[in-house]
């Protein structure tokens, strides 16, 4: 096999999604809203599949089902008339008008739709959130930040004076990113804990990881509120978490600029040190210690690191997916020895590699760096530099099929295996969850060959030197 | 008819239920309603979804990234041989591609998967914006086939240029073009035995396997199967055959029928899901091309299956007996036999439903289903809860779109997606889809959630 060395034209097995499933995800964990992708029919049931095998939950996103005439005439007629007939269906509350790259190249604009809606239906109750998202204009994370920089924007728009408001001490603006429901559980746990009045976005805990028994409603009740997202500009801070998204699609930029919401962003709280650093974040911001529950969890975690070290000494790791999450993850890997050896993403971001090499480079390691790459080109530098353990999504089951290399699945997507909306991996308790995990994979690749390899090694060796 | 509030306006003659005094037939073969939440892909998905099991052909999706990304190795159809048709390759437009057009890329896209990998052909699929930003796909794959000599063929698959079912026709045309005008130069040797293709399996699960095994014990050679398992090699074999038999008709009655016109094969539908269609299935064919040895091989096969899966049904039966069933799938063919398969098994069918069933089809429903059926085309999940509340279903048969709103709305659920992993054709299939069937319906769990329900 040829080595691919340049990715400029084409992508062999793709290390990421579209800008319209970022924005959908986005979507999902506002209360009552729904989402509508102005294209043809195939984007939103690729992206409603996508999401649904993830999370095994009902995922209902409208399209406006461009067809030939539309994508000729245009597509206004197309959008408003799929405006109106999920409105009939959903009632919806709040609706995130999103493009794909067909409406885009079309040249439609779906702001100016939005307001002739608008104008046309005044008895339209629902929010019309215009969110331009041409899936070829980035990835899913890109898709993700432009719909919560869209929505805080709809809800907080700029104001003379802003700056001088008064603001609620105790209220915090906390963004998350690549969360499962179960980290998103684990964030509102630990504003709960510090005593401050947190608004999560997006918050789809619920919306994506249901009880069963509550009666099924087609429209998600649960979420970030409207009142919520409006009350953003007042807080005392905005936390987001993730450092790698250009500035202009940050929602807590937009907040700073607007509204003076002091903004920290921070790596997303996976491991050790990105724990304390959130921690530490929260508890400036209510001037308070971090609670005794915390101190007790991070012993815990470090006990287990302790615990596990041995056998993570061991791992030669290849880690991939959402570049924020994969920062995280490398880190994860870099404070507990499992040598990170490939760290990749699909998405195009020049600052992943930046932060990347500084951390390698910090922790003396000798890993290669991909950013804007795919699945080929990963495998290849799997099977290079021998790594035996891969940390990422399901769609390393490719190579683990083929190569048989482990997969400790973390990440979105994950399809071949149930539970993946519902593991932990913020904070101290994922962190140890995880590492767990990660330390499990190794153990059992060496008991599974222990008997077999020593004998093999030494047993037939010394009987031909005899 | 009483609609309830969930059918909007455009949908009202979409919604039919059976014998209730409507007069006009399901409309049907039509652009998705916007706004309504369909369950249907695009143009792009349907030819995918046909033409990617040829295994020793590069499938190259030419567009942004998405299109690419959600179909990556999705099918479950097996090889056995060539595995290069399980990457998913892409141009991965982006903005100044958009600008600027894509066709160098596309070239160079072409020239390196040839260098690398060395396809036996090369299918490039166009998608939404390159229909719209002029890329002059035919001219790039002219280039490129007399430069690799090896078949470079676009296939026309814009995905609003109409439906899934387009995107069908899309396929067959690019297979069309494999096949030539006229029929391959016969072959020496290959012996008298009658030969066939066998169109419309996609080999999922190896379900193409277990009737070519069937159909080599009655002594006919299946030359092809389009597209499960299918080679470029063999698709251009095609040509030269005494029959074509049609499984998927929704998909493949279109490729049968040129088929016919340009090569004289003439063609006949069959089924193989289920005991009774699968032998009725076998008897069409021996009756076409068999004589009377092939009659008595036939006779021997049906004998050795038939009674252990008669059997073994049985002893399923009493366990799924007046079981409600909803079934909501791609095609027309896979309901007719569902309906079928649970009838014999004693279990209703209250609603059937197709993403891209024919006109034909939907009146067949209306004469194998009971008063009350309800009977939907394109639907989305209001209508599907709505009628599954109002039906009293206790299994949905759908994909995976399907499955978080059956286990919703407390159901029993079977895959008959072509994700599944487990055949359900042939005698073997008929046995598997009754242990599915049991396997879900009769789950302990279901006792827990009924007492939550009941709290």
């Amino acid at each position: 096999m040829k080595e691919r060395s340049s990715y400029a034209d084409m992508q062999v097995n793709p290390c990421k999604m579209c800008m319209p499933m970022g924005a959908s995800l986005a979507f999902l964990g506002i209360a009552g809203s729904m989402a509508i992708i102005h294209g043809s029919q195939g984007c939103s049931t690729y992206i409603r599949r996508h999401i649904a095998g993830h999370f095994n939950e009902p995922v209902d996103i409208a399209s406006s089902s461009l067809t030939e005439e539309g994508t000729v005439y245009g597509g206004a007629r197309n959008l408003k008339a799929g405006v109106l007939n999920l409105t009939q269906l959903y009632q919806p509350r709040v609706i995130g008008i999103l493009t794909s790259c067909l409406a885009e190249t079309i040249g439609d604009d779906v702001r100016r739709f939005a307001k002739e809606i608008r104008l046309e239906h005044p008895e339209l109750v629902a929010d019309l959130i215009p969110v331009p998202t041409p899936g070829y204009g980035g990835s899913q994370t890109e898709g993700y930040y432009a719909a919560l920089r869209g929505i805080v924007a709809h809800y907080n728009p700029p104001e003379a004076d802003s700056w001088k408001r008064s603001r609620n001490p105790r209220r915090v603006n906390l963004v998350a990113s690549s969360a499962t429901c179960a980290d998103l559980r684990e964030l509102k746990e630990i504003l709960d804990s510090f005593g401050l009045e947190g608004v999560l976005l997006p918050d789809y805990s619920d919306a994506l990881d249901a009880p069963f028994g509550e009666p099924y409603e087609k429209l998600n009740p649960y979420g970030t509120t409207v009142e919520e997202v409006q009350g953003m500009k007042v807080a005392a801070a905005t936390v987001e978490l993730g450092v790698l998204v250009e500035e202009s699609l940050s929602p807590g930029m937009y907040l700073y600029e607007q509204h003076g919401v002091p903004l920290y962003r921070i790596p997303l709280p996976v491991g050790l040190e990105c724990t304390d650093r959130l921690l530490e974040v929260l508890g400036d911001i209510a001037g308070m210690e971090t609670p005794l529950k915390y101190k007790m969890q991070r012993g815990r975690l470090l006990d287990a690191m302790i615990d596990s070290h041995k056998h993570n000494g061991l791992g030669r790791a290849a880690v991939f997916g959402d570049m924020e999450l994969a920062y995280g993850l490398t880190r994860l890997c870099a404070e507990n020895g499992i040598k990170p050896l490939v760290a990749a993403t699909g998405t195009a971001n020049q600052q992943f590699s930046l932060y990347m090499g500084k951390l390698l480079e910090e922790e003396g390691l000798e890993g290669e760096v991909l950013q804007d790459t795919d699945f080929e080109v990963i495998r290849e530098r799997i099977l290079d530099r021998g790594v035996n353990v891969m940390v990422g999504n399901s769609d390393g089951k490719f190579i683990w099929e083929q190569d048989g290399i482990d997969l400790v699945r973390v990440g979105f997507p994950i399809h071949d295996h149930v539970g993946g909306q519902r593991q932990r991996i913020f904070g101290y308790a994922g962190a140890m969850e995880l590492l767990d995990r990660i330390a499990n994979t190794l153990l059992d690749q060496k008991h599974r060959h222990y008997r077999k390899t020593m004998l093999e090694t030494y047993h037939a060796k010394e009987a031909v030197e005899s | 008819m009483e609609t309830a509030s969930v059918v909007i306006k455009e949908r009202e003659r979409s919604v039919h239920k059976n014998g209730m005094g409507q007069a006009s037939a399901i409309e049907c073969d039509t652009s998705s309603v916007s706004g309504v939440v369909s369950q249907r892909a695009c143009v792009y998905c349907g030819a995918r979804v046909v033409l990617n099991p040829v295994t020793d052909a590069a499938h190259i999706v030419h567009g942004p990234i998405g299109c690419a990304a959600y179909t990556w190795d999705i099918r479950g159809s097996l090889s056995s041989k060539e595995e290069l048709y399980r990457n998913s390759f892409s141009t991965d437009l982006r903005e100044e591609d958009i600008v600027f057009g894509g066709e160098m890329k596309l070239a160079a896209a072409i020239d390196g998967i040839v260098e690398k990998h060395s396809p036996k052909a090369v299918f490039v699929y166009s998608t939404c914006v390159v229909g719209v930003i002029g890329d002059d796909v035919e001219a790039v794959c002219r280039m490129a086939e007399k430069k690799h000599d090896i078949p470079v063929l676009p296939v026309n698959s814009p995905g609003f240029s109409g439906n899934k079912k387009d995107g069908y026709k899309a396929a067959c045309n690019t297979m069309l073009r494999l096949m030539g005008e006229t029929a391959a130069p016969a072959k020496a040797g290959g012996g008298d035995r009658p030969r066939l293709n066998f169109l419309g399996d996609f080999n999922l699960a190896a379900e193409a396997w277990i009737i070519k095994g069937y159909l080599e014990e009655l002594g006919i050679q299946v030359v092809t199967c389009i597209t499960g398992d299918a080679t470029v090699q063999g698709l251009r074999d095609a040509t030269r055959a005494d029959l074509n038999i049609v499984q998927c008709a929704g998909s493949m009655t279109y490729l049968a029928k040129r088929m016919e016109e340009r090569y004289g094969i003439p063609y006949t539908g069959v089924r193989f899901l289920g005991l009774s269609d699968t032998i009725a299935s076998l008897e069409k064919i021996v009756g076409l091309l068999g004589d009377a040895g092939m009659e008595e091989r036939l006779e021997r096969l049906v004998a050795r299956h038939k009674g252990p899966v008669e059997e073994a049904l049985g002893e399923y039966r009493p366990r799924l007996e007046g079981k409600r069933a909803a079934l909501y799938v791609g095609g027309g063919f896979k309901a007719t036999s569902l309906i079928a398969q649970f009838g014999e098994l004693g279990i209703e069918t209250v609603l059937v439903g197709t993403q891209t069933g024919s006109r034909e089809e939907y009146e067949h429903f209306k004469t194998i289903t009971g008063e009350g059926t309800v009977i939907l085309d394109d639907t989305n999940p209001s209508e599907l809860e709505h009628f599954i509340r109002e039906t009293g279903a206790e299994i949905l048969v759908g994909g995976v779109k399907e499955r978080p709103l059956a286990y919703k709305l407390g159901l029993a659920f079977v895959d008959h997606n072509h994700e599944r992993k487990h055949p359900l054709a042939g005698f073997e299939g008929a046995l598997n889809l009754a242990k599915e069937i049991d396997g879900t319906v009769n789950s302990p769990v279901w006792r827990h959630v009924k007492k939550e329900v009941a709290r």
